[in-house]
Order: C-alpha cells, then sequence, then structure tokens
C-alpha cells in the first residue's frame, strides 16, 4: 500500500524521516525521569508531521527540562535560564518558514521566566511551549519551585513549603490573548502525543503544561493520578479531542468540554479535587503577533534607500538663498 | 571671541559682527521653547551658519510652572566656523519667565554681558506672590552684568492672537530673526513645512507671530548681530545624534529593533518605529530589556542581525543576555546612550559611564567589540559599520552613545544611500557533511555559523561551555578552549583597525586622550590653547576595545597624557586620597592598565557637556603649574 499511489509519497529526492532521524544526542537524564516521554512523543510528532529537520528549532532555558535540544536532531538553542521565550519569539518574528517549540521547567517558566511567560501569551506567536511541570527544580538539586505543593520539604524548605502552589492553568487562562490551553500527564503518551499533535497544528501559541515527574525529588507529586485514574477529568470533544478506546477504558471519568467555552475552562483548571486532561482552551481568532506587526513591505535594499533618501529629504537642508 | 561693531543704523541701532553666538531660550515645559529652539536652529543653517542645537529637558513631563528646575528650552550655538559642540556660556537668553531664567544663571551658563530677553508680564501678575517673585528676581539681575530687556511678549501676542500661551514661541522666533539678521523668508517656510500637512489653518497665525517679534524687536532693541555663513559644500542634513543612528540602523540592513523605553535612548526608537516599519522591519517593544535583549539574539541567531537599544539601566539588565550572545557567537548590535549616574541616576543628563561596565560587566571572560561615535554623523555610520562587524566576527558590538549626541542637533553631510551598506540575506545553503559549528580557525578563532533553515547543519546552541560540535563540554579543555578562540577573533578583528590620528602635532607637553561625544569640545579647546601657544593636542578613540595598535608610540611622545572625560573620578587633591586609593575615570583605568603609562584624567559628573572653555583652562593650568615645578 505504501508508495503505490504517487499523490500520497513523498518527493522522489526527498526521504522518508524516521524515529531515528530526529534523534540527537543521548540523553542524560535519569533513569524514570518523565522527561524522556515527553521526548518520545515529541520525536514521533516530528516523524508523523514529517518536519523538516533544519526547518524546526527547539529553544529552551536551562535545567533538566531544557536539555531538550540536545536530543532533538533539529536546529536547537538552549539559552539561558527563564529567557527561552523572547528567544524564541525573536526566531519565528522574521522567520515564518521555521517552526519553533519551546520547552521549560516550572522554575524557567513561572518563576525566574514569568513575566516573558505572560507577554508571550499576549503576543500569541505562533509557538508550541512545553512547560515541564515536575514541580521542583530539579538540575539544581531539589529546590522549591512556584509550582511545588504545599508542606513539601525540599533543600530551601526543610520545614516544608509555606506558600500554595501557583496554578499555571489559570494564570495562562487569565491572560489575554491566550488561545490554546492545554495539561496532560507524561506517563500517558498517546494522550501526550495527541495533545502535542493539536497544539502543534493550532494557529497561535500553544500551551502545553505536561505533569512530569522527576524520579529523585518529586516522585510521589502525581501519586494521586497514577494510582487513581478516576482523580483525572478527560476533556473530549467534536471540536477538541477523540479518544482512543484503550485510554477512555482507562479514565472513565470524561467532560464533554467545548474548548471555546473559556468559562468553563477557568472552572476545569480551579478544580481542587480532579485535574483536568486535555484541552481548556483553544480560539484560532486571535491576532499572532508576527503576523499583524508586519508592515507587508519587501525590506528590499532598494526599500530601504528609498526610505532613507525621504528622511534625508526632510531633514535636509542645502544652505542657499531664501526662496 | 572678539565681537566689533560694524556699523550703525539709521535708527541708531548698533550692527554687531561676531563670529558665534550661544543663544538659549528657556521656558515653562509645554510653551515651545523646544520648538522656537529647533526652528531658530534650522533657520540659521539653511542661513549658512554651523550650528549645533542642545535641548534644555526637565525630567517630568509636566513639571510645576515658574521653578528653575521646570526649566524647558534649547541652547543654540551658531557660528561661521565648524561647530561641533555645544560651546561654552551663552551670550544671549531668552527667558519666558524670570524662574526658568534663575536655573541658567544659578548654574553659571550665562556669560558676564549677557543679553537677557526677559518676558515682562510677571511683574503686574495679578498674583502679588508672583509680582514679588518677579521683583526680587529683578534685584538680583541688577547686581549682574547682564544686559537686561523686559519684553511684553504675552500683551504684543494677544494683540496677533487671543492665546498668547500658544504662540508665544514664534514671536520669539520673529525677535531672533530680527536680532541675528535673518531673511524671514527662511522662517516662512519652516512654519510652512510645520503647519501644511495637518493644521494648515495654523500657518497664517504663526506667521502673524513671527512678524509681530521681528517688528517689535526692529522697533525696540539697540542692537542686532551679524555672524557670517560658514563656507559649506553640498547638501546637509539637519539631525540629532538618535534620528541619526536610527537611519544608520536602516542603512545598515537591519531589519529588527528589540527595545524597553528608557531615556535618552526612546527617541532612537520612536523614530524607527514608523521609518523601519516602511523600510519592511519592525521594531519590537518588549516587556523589559531582558526580553528585548533575548528578542534581538534570536532574530539574529535566526539570520536577521538585530539591534536593541538602551541606555545604562537597561544595559544592566542584559548583561546575561549579553555574555549568551558572546558565549555563543551570535551576532548583535547593543546601544547604549548612556546618562547619567548609579542607579537611575539623571535620566535626562549627560554621562559616559559605562565604558567599564560595557567592557567587563557580565560574568566571566567577554571579549567583545565597544566602540563610540563622537559626532552626530558617526551616529549614523557606526551602525553600518557596527552590523558588518559583528557578522564577520560573530560577535556582540556595543555602541556607546551619550544623551550629549541623542539630544544635540547638528548640521553633516547627506549620506549617499551605498547598497554595500546592506546585509547579506540569510545564508539557507546546505552545510557541508562533517562540519562542524564551532570550528574555530586555529589562526584567527574564527569560525562559520550556522542558520536554521541550513541543511545538515542542524545542532543545538548553547551557552553552556562548549564543544566545536556545540555539545554541552563535560572535559576541562574545552572551556579553555572556547575562551582562547572567542578572545583571537577580538586580536584578529584588531589587526583590522588602524592608528587613530593625533589632532595637532605628534609630539608635545600635553596630550587629551577622549573618547565618545566630547570630541568637539576637546578639540576646540586644544585648537584654542595652541593659538595660545602651549604645546598640547589630542587623541580621540573609536574603538574602545579593542583598542587599536600604536596608541602607546603616540602617547610616548608626550610628556604628561591625560583623559578627560565625562564620568567619575577622584579628585586627588582631597586629603583623604592618594595612588592607593585613587578611582580613575573610565578610559584612565583602561589605558593605564594596557599601557603601563602615568596617565592622569580630568571629569565631572554634572550632567552637563565639557564646555571648551573649562578643558581650555584645565590645559593652561596644567601646562603653566608645570613650567613653574
Ligand atoms: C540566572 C540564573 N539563576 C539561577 C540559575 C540556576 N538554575 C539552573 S536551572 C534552575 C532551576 C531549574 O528548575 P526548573 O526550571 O524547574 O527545571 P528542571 O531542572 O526542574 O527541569 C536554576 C535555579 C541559572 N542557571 N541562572
Ligand atoms: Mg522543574
Amino acid at each position: 500500500m505504501f508508495g503505490l499511489n504517487d499523490n500520497c509519497s513523498i518527493d522522489q529526492d526527498q526521504e522518508y524521516l524516521t524515529l531515528e532521524d530526529y534523534q540527537g544526542r543521548v540523553s542524560r537524564w535519569c533513569a524514570g525521569c518523565g522527561d524522556n516521554g515527553i521526548l518520545g512523543a515529541t520525536q514521533r510528532l516530528c516523524r508523523d508531521e514529517q518536519l523538516p529537520r533544519e526547518k524546526t528549532v527547539f529553544v529552551s532555558g536551562i535545567g533538566c527540562a531544557a536539555r531538550f535540544p540536545h536530543y532533538m536532531n533539529t536546529y536547537g538553542f538552549h539559552g539561558l535560564h527563564g529567557r527561552a521565550l523572547p528567544i524564541a519569539q525573536g526566531i519565528k518574528m522574521r522567520r515564518p518558514d521555521l517552526h519553533v517549540f519551546v520547552n521549560m521547567g516550572d522554575g524557567d517558566c513561572c518563576s525566574i521566566g514569568t513575566a516573558h511567560w505572560i507577554h508571550a501569551l499576549r503576543a500569541n506567536m505562533d509557538l508550541v511551549v512545553m512547560l515541564h511541570d515536575n514541580g521542583i527544580y530539579g538540575l539544581t538539586k531539589n529546590q522549591a519551585s512556584p509550582t511545588t505543593p504545599t508542606g513539601l520539604k525540599t533543600n530551601t524548605t526543610p520545614r516544608g513549603t509555606m506558600l500554595r502552589a501557583l496554578n499555571p492553568l489559570t494564570v495562562t487562562l487569565g491572560v489575554t490573548n491566550a488561545s490554546f490551553v492545554a495539561q496532560v500527564g507524561e506517563w500517558i503518551p498517546d494522550l501526550l502525543f495527541e495533545v502535542l499533535k493539536q497544539a502543534f497544528h493550532h494557529k497561535g501559541l500553544s500551551f502545553v503544561r505536561i505533569l512530569q515527574r522527576c524520579p529523585h525529588f518529586t516522585p510521589e507529586l502525581y501519586n494521586a493520578l497514577l494510582t487513581n485514574p478516576d482523580n483525572i477529568v478527560l476533556l473530549t470533544h467534536e471540536k477538541g479531542m477523540q479518544i482512543g478506546e484503550t485510554t477512555a477504558k482507562i479514565y472513565k471519568r470524561q467532560e464533554h468540554h467545548d474548548p471555546s467555552d473559556l468559562n468553563r475552562a477557568r472552572e476545569l483548571a480551579e478544580m481542587s479535587d480532579r485535574v483536568p486532561m486535555g484541552i481548556l482552551y483553544r480560539n484560532e481568532e486571535i491576532g499572532r503577533y508576527n503576523e499583524i506587526s508586519r508592515s507587508g513591505i519587501l525590506p528590499t535594499w532598494e526599500r530601504r534607500a528609498e526610505v532613507l533618501e525621504s528622511a534625508f529629504d526632510r531633514f535636509g537642508i542645502q544652505a542657499s538663498a531664501a526662496e | 571671541m572678539k565681537e566689533q561693531t560694524v556699523r550703525v543704523a539709521a535708527n541708531s541701532k548698533q550692527i554687531i559682527q561676531a563670529e558665534e553666538h550661544i543663544i538659549e531660550i528657556v521656558s515653562d515645559s509645554g510653551e515651545g521653547a523646544q520648538t522656537a529652539g529647533q526652528m531658530f536652529g534650522t533657520i540659521s543653517a539653511k542661513a549658512g551658519n554651523s550650528v549645533w542645537t542642545v535641548e534644555i529637558i526637565p525630567a517630568e513631563i509636566e513639571p510645576p510652572p515658574r521653578t528653575a528646575p521646570g526649566a524647558s528650552g534649547n541652547r543654540i550655538r551658531i557660528g561661521s566656523f565648524e561647530i561641533t559642540n555645544a560651546g561654552d556660556d551663552a551670550k544671549l537668553v531668552v527667558a519666558f519667565n524670570e524662574q526658568a531664567l534663575m536655573g541658567g544663571m544659578s548654574a553659571g551658563k550665562f556669560e558676564s554681558g549677557c543679553i537677557v530677553l526677559l518676558e515682562s508680564m510677571w511683574g503686574k501678575h495679578p498674583n502679588p506672590a508672583i509680582a514679588r517673585e518677579y521683583a526680587a528676581t529683578m534685584e538680583k539681575l541688577k547686581q549682574t552684568d547682564y544686559r537686561i530687556y523686559e519684553v511684553p511678549m504675552e500683551a504684543e501676542c494677544l494683540k496677533v492672537v487671543q492665546d498668547a500661551r500658544r504662540g508665544k514661541n514664534m514671536f520669539v522666533v520673529g525677535m531672533l530673526c530680527n536680532i541675528y539678521s535673518r531673511d524671514l523668508a527662511y522662517a516662512y517656510k519652516e512654519i510652512e513645512n510645520k503647519f501644511k500637512a495637518k493644521k494648515p489653518a495654523m500657518i497664517k497665525p504663526n506667521i502673524d507671530l513671527l512678524d509681530a517679534g521681528y517688528r517689535w524687536a526692529e522697533e525696540n532693541l539697540d542692537f542686532r548681530f551679524e555672524i557670517p555663513p560658514c563656507p559649506q559644500q553640498g547638501a546637509q542634513l539637519v539631525a540629532n545624534g538618535n534620528t541619526s543612528l536610527a537611519l544608520g540602523v536602516i542603512a545598515s540592513g537591519m531589519e529588527v529593533c528589540a527595545m524597553y523605553p528608557i531615556t535618552p535612548a526612546t527617541s532612537a526608537s520612536h523614530y524607527l518605529s514608523q521609518a523601519l516599519y516602511e523600510a519592511g522591519g519592525v521594531v519590537h517593544q518588549a516587556e523589559d530589556e531582558i526580553a528585548a535583549c533575548g528578542f534581538a539574539i534570536g532574530a539574529s541567531y535566526a539570520g536577521k542581525t538585530a539591534v536593541t537599544i538602551t541606555s545604562g539601566p537597561g544595559m544592566a539588565l542584559k548583561t546575561e543576555l549579553m555574555a549568551l550572545s558572546v558565549m555563543a557567537e551570535i551576532p548583535l548590535v547593543l546601544v547604549n546612550v548612556q546618562r547619567g549616574g548609579p542607579s537611575t541616576g539623571l535620566p535626562t543628563k549627560v554621562e559616559q559611564g559605562d565604558l567599564l561596565s560595557a567592557i567587563f560587566g557580565s560574568p566571566g571572560d567577554n571579549p567583545k567589540v565597544v566602540m563610540a561615535p563622537a559626532t552626530i554623523e558617526d551616529c549614523f555610520y557606526c551602525m553600518i559599520t557596527a552590523r558588518k562587524i559583528a557578522e564577520t566576527f560573530r560577535t556582540l558590538v556595543v555602541v556607546l552613545s551619550d544623551a550629549n549626541l541623542a539630544t544635540g542637533q547638528a548640521a553633516f553631510p547627506r549620506p549617499v544611500p551605498q547598497k554595500e551598506w546592506d546585509a547579506p540575506p540569510i545564508d539557507q545553503s546546505p552545510v557541508p557533511k562533517g562540519a562542524l559549528p564551532y570550528d574555530w580557525d586555529p589562526k584567527t578563532g574564527l569560525s562559520k555559523r550556522f542558520i536554521p533553515g541550513q541543511p545538515g547543519g542542524m545542532h543545538t546552541l548553547t551557552g553552556l561551555a562548549h564543544t566545536r560540535a556545540s555539545g554541552v563540554a563535560y572535559d576541562p579543555e574545552a572551556n579553555q578552549e572556547g575562551c582562547v578562540n572567542r578572545s583571537l577573533k577580538l586580536a584578529a578583528f584588531q589587526k583590522t583597525l588602524k592608528a587613530p590620528k593625533v589632532f595637532g602635532d605628534p609630539a608635545g607637553d600635553l596630550l587629551i586622550v577622549g573618547w565618545g561625544s566630547t570630541k568637539g569640545a576637546i578639540e576646540e579647546a586644544v585648537t584654542r590653547a595652541r593659538k595660545g601657544g602651549l604645546k598640547v593636542s589630542a587623541l580621540h578613540l573609536t574603538y574602545l576595545q579593542p583598542m587599536a595598535s600604536g596608541i602607546k608610540e603616540i602617547m610616548q611622545q608626550f610628556k604628561q597624557v591625560m583623559t578627560v572625560e565625562i564620568n567619575y573620578s577622584d579628585d586627588p587633591a582631597h586629603e583623604l586620597i592618594d595612588e592607593n586609593n585613587r578611582r580613575y575615570a573610565n578610559l584612565a583605568w583602561l589605558l593605564r592598565a594596557r599601557y603601563l603609562i602615568d596617565i592622569d584624567c580630568w571629569s565631572n559628573v554634572y550632567g552637563q557637556p565639557i564646555k571648551p572653555g573649562e578643558i581650555e583652562q584645565m590645559i593652561r593650568d596644567r601646562l603653566s603649574a608645570r613650567k613653574t615645578h
């Protein structure tokens, strides 16, 4: 069946890219680290979409999660702690031909990079943003992050954290122009893949919070969800995600949620006894900064020279007799 | 400077010729003194004078009226020779109220015998407190040797228009046109240009006000000046340093400017916000300076070398990203239009205090290029050069301008756009098999970068110590190797630099070394001192890092070498200060460290451009002190 239909086949000179083709360096994440699952799902997405590797850029900050780009065989930008989003925006701004992904830890996104998180949502540029939320600072070895649950003892909170955890979903859903908000656990590969796929196809910034286990410091963080799937509410909808039979069998608690319903999305994000998974919100009508900021004028040298000459005319003087 | 009465007109007016004049116009904010100053500057330039204008800007948008710190306005220096700086004390002041006048007076900005044209309405003000203030000021003024002329500006304007507050500035331009013997046709043209597009109905009342001012001066003043034109060649452009720099950005082929508003840098981005857009580019106002710098780095990495424009506090925020650009070898142009002070400091005032932080401000070893435009014309061309250096050497280029250039306005030869200024298209050619993203040339440290979109060039750039393949380095060798190569690049660039030219004789008693916007004032001071027989020369550095070869040899030809800068240094005369603790001015530190020469410095942080007269005096004091040894 493959290769028989001319219309479906790929160009002769363009090889079909396999999973291996998207694999970069060998991962140095710990055994059991949830980041491995996120990497696998992302490589599968790239393969299924046959993303040209040279046209794909993974941008990250600093942290365990931020090692992500090294493990992809695409272009990557492993920048500074907290600064992935401005850099990703700068990349996308004049290069609409590039597929830009962003990988951040919870410290990266929700602490040091908070301002960028809010403003990148508002700018709504075409980016796929993954928040690897392990509720801890992994790389620097076990300090509390904004998403660490109350009472957890870490190296900087030996008596347990005092503040309630920040909820990345409610924050995101509260930001003007947020256009795609989803949540998923890294231990549910099919769901993770499906969410990432939808995020990839969304026009605008897609924000995906991925609940991620750190085998060293927060291995039990999501135990309640792992041991009892009923603590998870799967969001399904014709306009949202459709769920395979097996997944549906395990996650019986489901809600028929229209992702265009922002109020309900906010309620779901706010729930304290259950955790929503799937697409909470999607809106393709929101303008994308990289597109709406364009003048439509081609930046050619001729054009620049014209702009310069007319400015020179305006500021120009020629010492002369008065007319 | 010699003034000379050349004739006496029929109405017994003295007609005085002078080589140059400095005029200050001060008012409350919003009364249009700045517009008047700019307009008179342009008129004078068109009439053939060399002109330098500087804005006098209060720190607040609406400062309290009738106060010294609230004064807003313009200083205009016009001359028959090439004017390169704001000059010394003012010879003629127009004040819209006496408090604004007192501000400049207590700052010692007016010359002995200065002509003062003061709005007289306040003396009869219905509010007795104001009338008293005015009377008190008049008393003080009587003790000076200023020539005071009380001008009923408000009353005269009300004869022509209904709201005098909005039009007084045109009346003032009219007066100045008469005082400086300007042909009114230039002024009419300026008014027409200003209003014809948006408010054509305003042309007539403004011309009426202008005429009224001209007439009043003709009938009531007993003097008039003539400043003969300065020989000029060809077409000129009148712009301030920030506009010039913005035009340079467009000329350089850069398409992305990322910024966060900060005085005195913002006006460059204001200008670009429209002009760059029209050229097909974009100005991105980010959520903070960190984001602005990150955005610019992202755009540069993706193949469009970008510029980020800021001032000192903003550069402080960018330091971590500046180091990333150095470490990952992403070309980037960063402009710092310096302002005064540590911390928030003096936002609208002049200082050159960020040289050391530009060079050393980031963590770790940070070889980067640091250059400084010295003139408003330089502001234009240095952007083209900076973009080229950044790309050729895969490096960060920091351009240090300052408030003196940013708000100073002068004419320079109109540039002729050259296609070779343009940035090359983004390289999307396939990368040869086996090529590495940091394949450092052992001789120059240079390597060719891979840009997203280039097939076969896939790699992950990182700010961590990395190998030639851009992998995170785990062996101790790699960090040393990376540092060596990034530093070698700077050395390779240094080899392309030519030694700067000495202004004056190549040997003598004193060499003054400067950088940035002080060039005009230093050279004017040196010229005057040399005319007085002193053996003094000047050297001006455009490249502060790296510095060209040959500078040491130049310095060795002089008995004394010192820098003149607008940044802080300790006064060696203070009883606590000695060679163990004396802190030098920015450039003096650098020169002492590199050349092992006992280089002195003279600097201050009053937030003002240094006057040529002050430098001249300092030179005289120093050289005469030496003689008496
Ligand atoms: C400016 C700066 N501050 C602090 C650090 C140290 N640092 C590196 S990663 C990190 C936190 C990592 O936590 P997170 O973002 O949640 O990522 P994880 O390692 O958990 O994946 C910190 C504090 C740094 N690299 N840079
Ligand atoms: Mg974390």
